[in-house]
């Protein structure tokens, strides 16, 4: 058996094709970005999680520490469960606050987490205890016409 | 003398269409054999049923003791590595050189080292004169050079039936001559069996040992070369002889000529 | 009035009791292909050829249309979104049409313009010129000897066109937003690559490759199989390779879009 210049070409075309792959994982994707393999899981309520969707990212200082890994609603105390999946390499005191954010004006979705003063971290399958839900526009827009209806009418009043 | 094939009663039909009927052959081993015939008589079913390539609807083909049919599939693969077959027009591999064509069988069937493949494919290609144009490309070969080609092939694991689909069709005289001569020097040299299926009569009385006569899908008369062409049947002497008219008439059949012509209609304005 | 109806459900009945028996026929010869394909890697040399005749034959027509088709949706995405204000995620759009559906599905239809009517026609004229027949005759099964290599080089060779036509379209969204319209560099990369996730967007991209190369191999060497031993038969099966696979390749991409990307 002998090399041919066919070879050649098949090498040159399996290796362009290995390349394209690479350059779409790592230069295109996010694959270096975080190790989802190597994580631990906690939970956190909220009372209204907006727009957030499975895969979103969990940030914490604008840094991706973990990804939301599943949502459920808790049909007791009528609130979504969010279960976050974060990287080994990163740990939060008991009293983090996970809140729920938006990217932008009419960005994304993501939760962010604020570290707290606790000497006690987080374990695997723990609750995050201060939440704080997803502002919706629509009922900032209704606090805010309701509010100016009111100052409206305290003014007529005088 | 003992019979390489056997064929019993023989019938097979396409979608109810008889093509074969009733056909009762026997070959002897080391014999050329013809099976002549118009075109379209069903010739080429005869020798893809006994490759095993298609199913009797009726009757057996036997070879060397067993019924083709009756075979599984490995078994009926290990029977046809002992038959060479010369297509029609060949049917080389036109994405391979003559000598990958040749060397195809060596090398799918056995576990023979290259340098001794190369050998024998040389010798095979010796053998039909064509050593020199081992490198070309089917492509490159002229029509009596491609059968030549085709028919080293067909000898190339040394087979103990070879089978020629049309072995003449297309080529001129000197080829022809060429390929009637290779047909029976190969056959006698490796000690094989030949079927030759073919309509050209001149060439194949010359080469073959008996003759067999098929039209309309039966066997309508057989002997020994000379006898065929002394023979006072119909067919065989028109078919010998080719005379125009005669048991093949030479007018497909249509309606009145003159009804066609609308002669009548004419010469009633 | 009866017999009028009796025709009519005839002419329909017909083609479709065809067309299933076509279908079975189909499948029979793809599992056959599955289950003999064992020779295509005992025997890699056969199945190596047949990359290079439709991946590495193919490599400059779809590198040459994916940077077309990366360019047009840099300026296309460009004149849309900076209307919003945001050209920034040119980057991102590029990126995200190309590794989901424009790369895997543009590759696909490429390549069965290219490697699959050609496939087609070669093994449907193998079939005229009697050489399949002769290669029976020969003891070698054509299934295996002839269908199995072109079979897994055409799906060997699938998800890496892919792959090369989405890479060389992003390059081209980035030679036209970047160097040319002059949108910010960093912004272009940095938000392509948080918006594009390895696991949901590009592993998703290369299974539907792939599945595109098992369906457009299998139509094509099949219709080369079927084709009838005429040059009708075989133009007219080559051209149906083309439309058959097409119409599978954009069905299919529904198809899979529909269950890999669904609740995202």
């Amino acid at each position: 058996m002998e090399r041919s210049v066919m070879d050649l070409w098949v090498g040159i075309f399996v290796t362009a094709g290995i390349v394209a792959l690479l350059v779409l994982g790592l230069k295109v994707g996010n694959a270096s970005s975080i190790n989802l393999s190597d994580s631990y899981k906690i939970y956190a309520d909220f009372e209204n999680i907006g727009g957030l969707k499975i895969r979103a990212p969990v940030k914490s200082a604008g840094v991706v520490v973990g990804r939301v890994d599943d949502i459920q609603f808790d049909n007791k105390r009528f609130q979504a469960r969010v279960g976050l999946k974060i990287d080994k390499r990163y740990q939060f005191p008991k009293d983090t606050t996970a809140s729920v954010l938006t990217s932008g004006l009419l960005g994304e979705q993501y939760i962010g987490l604020d570290g707290g003063g606790d000497e006690a971290l987080l374990k695997d399958q723990d609750a995050i205890q201060l939440t704080q839900s997803a502002v919706v526009l629509e009922k900032l827009i209704g606090q805010f016409l309701s509010r100016a209806a009111e100052g409206g009418t305290g003014n007529n009043g005088k | 003398m003992e019979n390489l094939v056997e064929i019993k009663e023989l019938n097979f039909a396409y979608d109810k269409r008889p093509i074969l009927t009733g056909i009762n052959m026997e070959i002897p081993r080391g014999k050329v054999v013809s099976i002549m015939g118009g075109s379209g008589c069903g010739k080429t079913t005869l020798l893809r049923l006994i490759g095993g390539q298609i199913r009797p609807s009726q009757g057996h083909v036997k070879v060397a003791g067993r019924i083709m049919h009756e075979l599984d599939a490995d078994e009926l693969y290990a029977m046809r590595r002992r038959m060479g077959m010369l297509f029609q027009f060949g049917a080389l591999f036109t994405d391979m050189s003559v000598f990958d064509n040749v060397a195809f069988q060596m090398r799918e069937h056995t576990e023979l080292p290259e340098s001794m493949i190369r050998d024998l494919v040389l010798m095979k290609l010796h053998a039909v004169g064509l050593r020199g144009a081992h490198r070309l490309m089917p492509s490159e070969l002229s029509g009596g050079m491609a059968r030549r080609v085709a028919l080293a092939r067909a000898i190339a694991l040394d087979p103990m039936l070879i089978m020629y689909d049309e072995p003449f069709a297309g080529l001129d005289p000197i080829s022809l001559g060429v390929i009637g001569n290779l047909i029976r020097r190969l056959n006698d040299a490796l000690g094989a069996t030949s079927i030759v299926v073919t309509h050209d009569v001149q060439e194949s009385l010359k080469i073959v040992d008996y003759v067999y006569f098929v039209s309309e899908g039966k066997i309508v008369a057989h002997g020994a070369p000379d006898a065929m062409r002394r023979s006072e049947i119909p067919f065989v002497h028109q078919f010998v002889h080719g005379e125009m008219d005669g048991p093949v008439p030479f007018h497909y059949p249509a309606a009145d000529y003159s009804g066609d012509l609308e002669l009548a209609e004419a010469s009633g304005a | 009035m009866l017999d009028r109806l009796q025709r009519g459900l005839r002419s329909v009945g017909h083609p479709v009791i065809n067309g299933v028996w076509r279908l079975g026929y189909a499948s029979r010869f793809f599992a056959l292909t599955l289950l003999k394909s064992s020779l295509s890697f005992r025997r890699i040399r056969l199945t190596i050829r047949e990359v290079y005749f439709t991946g590495a034959l193919s490599l400059i027509i779809i590198v040459v249309s994916g940077l077309f088709v990366g360019m047009v949706l840099g300026l296309q995405g460009y004149e849309t979104l900076q209307r919003y204000g945001s050209a920034e995620a040119l980057g991102t759009l590029v990126a995200l049409s190309l590794v989901r559906e424009l790369g895997p599905v543009v590759a696909a239809l490429l390549f069965a313009s290219r490697a699959g009517s050609a496939m087609t026609a070669e093994i449907g004229l193998m079939k005229a010129t009697e050489q399949i027949s002769a290669m029976e005759m020969m003891a070698v099964d054509p299934i295996a000897r002839v269908v199995g290599p072109r079979f897994w080089g055409g799906v060997i060779s699938m998800p890496l066109l892919a792959a090369m036509f989405s890479a060389v379209g992003v390059f081209g969204g980035y030679l036209v937003g970047v160097v040319l319209i002059g949108v910010d560099s960093g912004a272009f990369w940095s938000q392509m690559q948080a918006a594009v996730d390895l696991q949901q967007d590009i592993l998703n991209g290369v299974i539907k490759s792939f599945v595109f190369g098992v369906a457009v191999t299998a139509i094509a060497l099949f219709e080369g199989y079927d084709a009838p031993p005429t040059a009708e038969g075989v133009s007219g099966a080559t051209t149906r390779t083309v439309v058959t696979s097409s119409l599978a390749i954009l069905a299919l991409d529904f198809i899979l879009t529909a269950f890999m990307f669904r609740g995202v």
